[in-house]
């Protein structure tokens, strides 16, 4: 009999490597086919049953999760919700995540790498996995500022960094809405939601303008022709370039004119300076002429264009296009025809210059902290490019001041502080025109760069809302 | 006997020292099953703590005065299962308290632990010596039926299609889970008294020696019971629990492999005659097949949801597994019972879900070590039924969730929320224990009956020899 006992004993173990093996393949082998089945909601149910990290502005949670009663333990609030609505975005069950809940959603929920060593520990002693919090650049009275600078109904954004580390002091557009509206776990409500926030005109939800809205630059473009120009030695400060009220398009009927009640029509010659001082559109065009379509491209690659930036969120890439006729290169040098930026790409540009050429890598992270508080990494400032040579910033800061001391940028003058601007007027078929400021402050030792535009626009209001507002953000910085 | 060694040592230090192991993953597993959900040390921890570390010591000394020989590996290790099982248990209980109609399922678990070792105890102390079940060899088929006939009567209670369960007033009982007791019983009993005779006669086809017809009663009233329970009580892992056990006790018992493929023939007869006359078994081979089929998915009731969402649980696991409450194990349904297993694959990942079962294949095979050892015929049949019952449960079961084979309606031994399940497997653990305690004794103390104590010279053990108490 022991023989037979022997036998189904084998069985037995026989049965268990079964078991064993199908464990295996379940567990190992076919885990990640499983683990990514549509039907396979778990992910879904352990990312928001988890407490994830708070996104912080000076300390105070602007994003955060709360206990709830609900199956999924945690709900996501939002505070001050239309503020920082394009910074934070959203975090839905439906609609999935956007902006920073989603560009940082590794070290929100606690999956990142970079919380390695916090998984094991919480994983030994059992405790939850908890988010890392991100606290950001953002200076919350600047972006109070900003906000009330853009009058409710008026589409536009406001851009402001530090040039010297790319850190962004605000960021702000509107119109904005509430995520809380779409963070809500009954996807019914989120759904009804949705389809109202998606009815107001000039907002989506899933972008921000700041960042992802690309808009024609008109004049503010001009810094770049400068820049290129001055780079490429063939142009300096005593440059004197024709200045026709019209510069003829060849082989069009139609010509490229200067703006027909300005200043510009006191000179038929003009140089650099005060071709930007007055904005003046011929000059420009014959520049790029002369430099040709490749030389200003460049010079825009330089400065950001053409680039997805991560910072953390995707930044569009704002484009110069290429392959252009010789009107379409004059349309394009003075920031129109196919030349779409992102304001934030503007706010790059000039910052470049402020901080001598060099252009720093735009980041909205000042620090990512366990939930332990513990530091896991403050981001140092990175070097997006060398855009131009600190002798060309120079003279390029010199021309600027100039536009806010006698030229169209008057609006931004601060008595006691040089600030540097560059304005621009894009027009926009079919709407207003995009009203454009860039600049910086002060002009020998740039502490904050400002980036305003308002778009469809006349002109009037745009001027009131661009270069005044610039003002008031920059005195708001330096008094701090 | 000569290749099994009695040792006549007692070896009871070594079961308090691997008590005292199975303690602290016991205990342990509790403390961080709760760790995130509710306060640490509270009193159903202690509670928890001091049942089963207080049980455990009770049956420990019951042993030390009873069974001084017996296995000394047993009873830590269902210690340990049965503890991690109540963690799991107490860990699904947690997300659901805030439910104010929620009547948690630990405490419960918790009694039946604590009535199941008592009972495991009494029969230590009052059985003495398993031969004396022998005696009850057809009161135990008598038994047995009136079991499995339980359910059917108006006491029966019909759960998701099963009619396996009785009302008991403070609760519901599974009779099917004592039953298995009982018949093994009957059959170690039937086949020991009657093996000699069956083994005698037969013709001979070919390699194989044919039993028989009138041998083949037990065979064909194993079938009849399997293919009852089946037919009457719509428990498709019941019936192939029972069919197995009665399998592996013939085969014990003849040797004789033609009674397997018998066996099998007639099993793959019944399976097949289900298949085509009851939905509910063409149902489980479907949602098996074609598990990820939109439609078979989203059948309800008889879907493959609870088998895919159990095999999502499993692969979220992973290796590592997600640690002990922190996965999402509450998603499958039944997690606390059936698929208790796709609940710790998850949370303790295959490296934790092959340490249970590690636990598993060094229960049974002390259980089969034990048949090996003891010289009655009668114990080694019923401490091999036994065992393999174990073994033939935790494949049924884990091999039903992770799709090897249709998923059915069984507990995983010790750890399955169920008091019947629990109280059924501790007195299987008595019996496993008193058997060993017979293989292990030295034979100078052995005795309530000198007979089957007597070594016999001879390799082939007790066989020549049969045991006469029995039938006295």
């Amino acid at each position: 009999m022991n023989q037979a006992i022997r036998s189904a004993w084998v069985v037995a173990i026989g049965m268990f490597a079964l078991i064993l093996g199908s464990l295996t393949y379940v567990q190992f082998f076919e885990a990640e086919e499983l683990n990514t089945n549509d039907w396979n909601n778990r992910q879904l149910y352990q990312d928001f049953g988890r407490p994830r990290g708070a996104i912080l502005v000076d300390g105070k949670a602007v994003a955060e999760s709360v206990p709830s009663n609900d199956q999924f333990n945690y709900q996501r609030v939002y505070k001050e919700p239309n503020l920082y609505a394009h910074l934070t975005g959203f975090y839905s069950l439906v609609n999935g995540s956007t902006q920073l809940e989603q560009a940082s959603a590794g070290l929100l929920s606690g999956t990142s790498d970079e919380l390695f060593y916090d998984r094991i520990v919480g994983l030994l002693s059992g405790a939850s996995s908890q988010g890392a919090s991100v606290e950001l650049t953002i200076d919350p009275q600047i972006q109070q500022l900003a906000w009330d600078l853009i009058p409710e109904g008026q589409r536009g954004s406001i851009v402001v960094t530090e040039p010297s580390t790319g850190n962004i002091l605000a960021m702000v557009s509107k119109p904005s809405y509430d995520p809380n509206l779409i963070a809500v776990h009954d996807s019914e409500i989120a759904a009804r939601n949705v389809e109202q926030l998606s009815a107001v005109p000039g907002l989506s939800i899933y972008r921000n303008p700041a960042t992802e809205s690309l808009v024609a630059p008109g004049s503010v473009f001009k810094l770049v022709d400068a820049a290129a120009a001055l780079e490429s030695g063939d142009y300096d400060a005593e440059s004197q370039i024709p200045n026709p009220p019209v510069l003829p398009l060849p082989g069009t009927t139609i010509g490229l004119p200067n703006y027909v009640n300005g200043t510009c029509a006191t000179r038929t010659e003009a140089d650099l300076e005060f071709a930007l001082e007055q904005s003046c559109n011929t000059p420009f065009a014959q520049i790029a002429w002369d430099l040709g379509e490749d030389a200003i491209q460049e010079q825009a690659r330089l400065f950001g264009f053409g680039e997805r930036h991560q910072i953390p969120v995707a930044v569009e890439a704002s484009q110069f296009p290429s392959d252009l006729s010789q009107p379409e290169l004059a349309q394009s040098a003075i920031g129109q025809f196919d030349v779409k930026v992102t304001p934030l790409q503007i706010a790059m540009v000039a910052s470049a210059i402020a901080n001598d050429g060099v252009l720093m890598k735009p980041n909205l992270i000042k620090a990512v902290r366990a939930a332990d508080l513990e530091l896991i990494n403050s981001p140092s400032p990175e070097v997006l490019h060398e855009s131009v040579s600190a002798g060309t910033a120079d003279q390029l800061t010199e021309w600027m001041v100039n536009v806010v001391d006698n030229g169209t940028g008057r609006g931004a003058q601060i008595p006691g502080v040089e600030v540097a601007g560059k304005t621009g007027t894009a027009e926009v078929e079919g709407r207003g025109d995009n009203a454009w400021f860039t600049g910086f402050a002060p002009a020998d030792d740039p502490q904050v760069a400002v980036t305003i535009v308002m778009e469809d626009v006349d002109l009037a209001t745009g001027s009131q809302l661009t270069s005044p507002n610039a003002k008031q953000i920059i005195e708001a910085v330096l008094n701090q | 006997m000569s290749d099994v060694l009695t040792v006549p040592r007692s070896r009871r230090n070594v079961e308090a020292a691997l008590l005292l192991l199975a303690f602290a993953v016991a205990v342990g597993a509790n403390f961080v099953a709760g760790l995130e959900r509710e306060e640490p040390f509270n009193d159903y921890f202690w509670r928890q703590a001091a049942t089963l570390v207080g049980m455990g010591i009770l049956i420990h000394l019951i042993l030390r005065i009873r069974a001084k020989y017996a296995d000394p590996v047993i009873l830590p290790i269902v210690i340990a299962l049965n503890g991690i099982g109540l963690a799991m248990i107490h860990r699904l209980d947690l997300p659901r308290m805030e439910n104010p109609d929620f009547v948690p399922v630990a405490p419960q678990q918790l009694t039946w632990t604590a009535v199941a070792i008592l009972a495991a105890s009494v029969l230590l102390i009052f059985l003495r010596d398993h031969r004396i079940l022998r005696r009850f060899t057809y009161i135990s088929l008598i038994v047995s039926a009136l079991l499995l006939l339980l359910p059917l009567t108006p006491l029966g209670l019909e759960i998701n299609g099963a009619r396996i369960w009785i009302n008991v007033g403070f609760g519901t009982f599974q009779p099917g889970e004592v039953a298995k007791i009982t018949l093994a019983v009957f059959f170690a009993g039937y086949l020991s008294t009657n093996r000699d005779l069956i083994l005698l006669a037969g013709k001979k086809l070919g390699p194989l020696q044919l039993p028989r017809f009138k041998d083949l009663a037990p065979m064909i009233a194993a079938w009849l019971v399997s293919i009852g329970v089946l037919i009457l009580q719509r428990d498709l892992g019941s019936s192939i629990l029972f069919f197995g056990l009665f399998m592996a006790m013939i085969y014990v018992a003849t040797s004789r492999v033609s009674w397997v493929l018998i066996g099998l023939a007639m099993i793959g007869v019944g399976a097949f005659v289900a298949l085509q006359l009851f939905s509910h078994v063409a149902l489980r081979f479907d949602s098996w097949l074609n598990a990820f089929d939109p439609e078979v998915y989203n059948r309800a009731p008889g879907g493959s949801q609870q088998v895919v969402q159990g095999l999502f649980g499993l692969a979220n696991g992973g290796l590592a597994g997600t640690g002990f409450g922190q996965g999402r194990p509450d998603l499958v349904t039944y997690a606390n019972s059936d698929m208790i297993i796709a609940a710790l694959g998850e949370e303790l990942g295959m490296i934790g879900v092959f340490a249970i079962i590690l636990l598993y294949i060094l229960l049974v095979s002390r259980g089969f070590r034990a048949a090996l050892g003891t010289k009655d015929g009668f114990g080694k049949l019923l401490a091999c039924g036994l065992s393999f019952t174990i073994a033939l449960q935790c494949f049924v079961v884990i091999g039903g969730i992770t799709r090897l084979i249709p998923l059915t309606g069984l507990t995983t031994p010790f750890m399955s929320a169920g008091g019947s399940s629990l109280l059924a497997n501790w007195i299987i653990v008595a019996l496993l224990l008193l058997i060993s305690e017979t293989a292990r004794r030295p034979v100078r103390t052995a005795a309530p009956s000198e007979s089957a104590a007597v070594p016999s010279a001879s390799g082939r053990g007790a066989l020549p020899r049969r045991p006469k108490e029995g039938s006295r």
